[in-house]
């Protein structure tokens, strides 16, 4: 469904050139949900705005939906939905209109169009609301008003863009409920971008985690945590002085009482190092284990966090 | 081609229905140049020959750059929010994109437009049915110029849009005032003449004044018409370069 190679991108910003993207490579099949993660800056909205016809590539090739971006962009955009991080109705359109206009956009006669119109705000729950502005919506039904937009002409491959950034969790709960259910009737495409980490590991089929305009991961949410971190172990001691000495045993960091390792299989190397503390005389006061987070995987990649990217308005 | 036509028409179609569904709107717009016909009208009444002849013309000169180029902001608040962007990653045809909301402008115009003088005939305006139609002919070509020029400013301002504003204050006053819209130039300081011979609108308002007195032959109409047509010419220029480089950012 999506096929990049060798993709760039450069800006100019103030007569200096800045490589947004940088020999991006990427593959997705049909039917799969895959998340893309990277910090601000990382490339990600580029990438995005490449693959959706919005900006043409500085060099390489991307295929979308069985066409090139850069030559045939018509045929992309006919196939695709987009639903971008800003919201997609104009402001001064009612809630139908805007979704009537959209199926003109893609060909469709009025009468169709008025009753894709139709279909839609009963799919999305949005019936009550068709005669209202969406200044006059809340965050949730604006977003489900988006995602509506995006499925007027029933593509094979969809886009968003952050889809539940800024939403409250009742929200968030609801936009993905919808997102499911579209994939699940329609075997729809889906390539999302979004800041919460926790949803793409328990949505996403696929992780692809990009910073400094290059794939840097690329596998399923447990590929990634079990390849790239591994499990954390925490154990408490005593004294100080007890922690030093596990830490040097089992090959971990101590820091005051407490000390961590990560281990590919934390339920199977737990015996194994409390037997081998035990052996060394040191007594534990405390044992636990966490599995890792999609965050530790870019911790594991880059030495930073991910989570301490400031979420974008 | 008939694609690009059914384009225009959806466009067109999204732009003018808030207008439909809300025509009271439409009279609220015009409240600025109606307050201007009205006071400034029974102000000059007798200082400048009737002043409803001399008035209504001026006034619809300046509709035509308040509102084309109110165009342009709606494109940029649109730019700015999300909308823009996602009716760009449908197929829409870009130029359709821009036509259509050109046409709107337009439309209104000439509704705006023959409202002020079904308003004025009764205050004394005298209707000349011909320089009538010919003024709002020269008005509307006038209007695509302006139209394509505040576009093109939308799309060089977005997505910050100070540009747009910083330019669009600072040009249309001046252009407005200097042009004899609101008050006659003839009695103006040597410089003050000179400056609104340079200005094109000066040439236009001339021009309508002309057109709706009924002097059809009157050579400020040529200079006028020569006026609007480069404007025209010289915004969709600009409009079809700045098309070419895409409506995109970055």
């Amino acid at each position: 469904m999506i096929h990049a190679r060798a993709l760039t991108r450069t800006f100019k910003v103030k007569k200096e050139r800045v490589e947004a993207v940088r020999g991006l490579d990427l593959d997705v099949e049909a039917g799969q949900l895959t998340a893309f993660l990277g910090p601000n800056g990382a490339g990600k909205s580029t990438t995005l705005r490449i693959l959706t016809t919005l900006l043409p590539p500085t060099s390489g090739t991307a295929t979308v939906a069985g066409h090139d971006v850069a030559t045939e962009p018509a045929a992309v955009r006919a196939r695709i939905g987009y639903v971008g991080q800003r919201s997609s109705a104009g402001e001064e359109f009612r809630v139908r209109d805007e979704l009537v206009t959209q199926g003109r956009c893609y060909g469709l006669r009025p009468r169709e169009a008025a009753a894709r119109a139709d279909e839609l705000l009963d799919l999305l729950d949005l019936a009550p609301l068709a005669k209202r502005t969406p200044g006059t919506l809340s965050g949730g039904q604006r977003r489900r008003l988006d995602l509506a937009i995006g499925l007027v002409h029933r593509p094979d491959l969809l886009f968003l863009d952050e889809p539940s950034t800024g939403l409250d969790p009742k929200s968030r709960a609801e936009i993905w409920q919808h997102i499911l259910r579209l994939r699940e009737a329609y075997g729809t495409t889906l390539f999302l971008t979004t800041h919460y980490l926790e949803e793409a590991d328990t949505m996403a089929e696929r992780v692809v985690i990009i910073d400094n305009g290059r794939v840097i991961a690329d596998g399923t949410p447990e590929q990634l945590k079990n390849d790239l971190a591994g499990d954390l172990v925490t154990l408490t001691t005593g004294t100080a002085d007890d922690a030093a000495r596990a830490a040097a045993a089992v090959g971990g960091t101590a820091e005051g009482t407490t000390v961590r390792l990560r281990v590919p299989n934390a339920a199977a190397a737990m015996p194994e190092c409390l037997r081998t503390l035990d052996a060394k005389l040191v007594e534990v006061v405390t044992a636990e284990t966490t599995r890792p987070t999609l965050d530790d995987v870019f911790l594991a990649l880059t030495g930073r966090s991910l989570a301490d990217d400031d979420i974008p308005a | 081609m008939t694609t690009f036509l059914r384009d225009t028409a959806t466009v067109f179609s999204r732009e003018v229905r808030p207008a439909l569904r809300n025509p009271v709107a439409l009279v609220f717009e015009m409240g600025q140049p109606l307050l201007f016909l009205f006071l400034f009208g029974a102000l000059l009444d007798g200082a400048v020959g009737s002043s409803w002849q001399w008035f209504v013309p001026g006034i619809l000169v300046m509709m035509c750059l308040t509102g084309p180029m109110s165009s342009g902001y709606s494109l940029l608040v649109e730019l700015i929010g999300g909308s823009m962007e996602r009716l760009m990653v449908t197929p829409l045809s870009r130029t359709a994109m821009l036509v259509g909301r050109a046409l709107k402008a337009l439309v209104l115009l000439l509704v705006q437009a023959v409202l002020i003088i079904l308003m004025a005939i009764p205050l004394g305006f005298e209707l000349h049915a011909a320089g009538v139609l010919a003024g709002l002919a020269q008005l509307v070509v006038f209007g695509v110029g302006l139209g394509a020029f505040s576009f093109v400013l939308a799309l060089r301002s977005a997505p910050g849009g100070t540009l747009f504003y910083v330019v669009s204050q600072s040009i249309l006053f001046p252009l407005l005032l200097l042009s004899g819209v609101l008050l006659p130039l003839e009695s103006a300081p040597a410089w003050l003449r000179a400056i609104g011979q340079v200005n094109p609108v000066t040439y236009v308002v001339d021009a309508q004044r002309a057109l709706f007195a009924g002097d059809l032959a009157d050579p400020s109409v040529v200079y006028g018409t020569a006026s609007a047509c480069l404007i025209a010419a010289a915004g969709l220029a600009l409009g079809v370069r700045a098309m070419r480089k895409g409506l995109i950012r970055g």
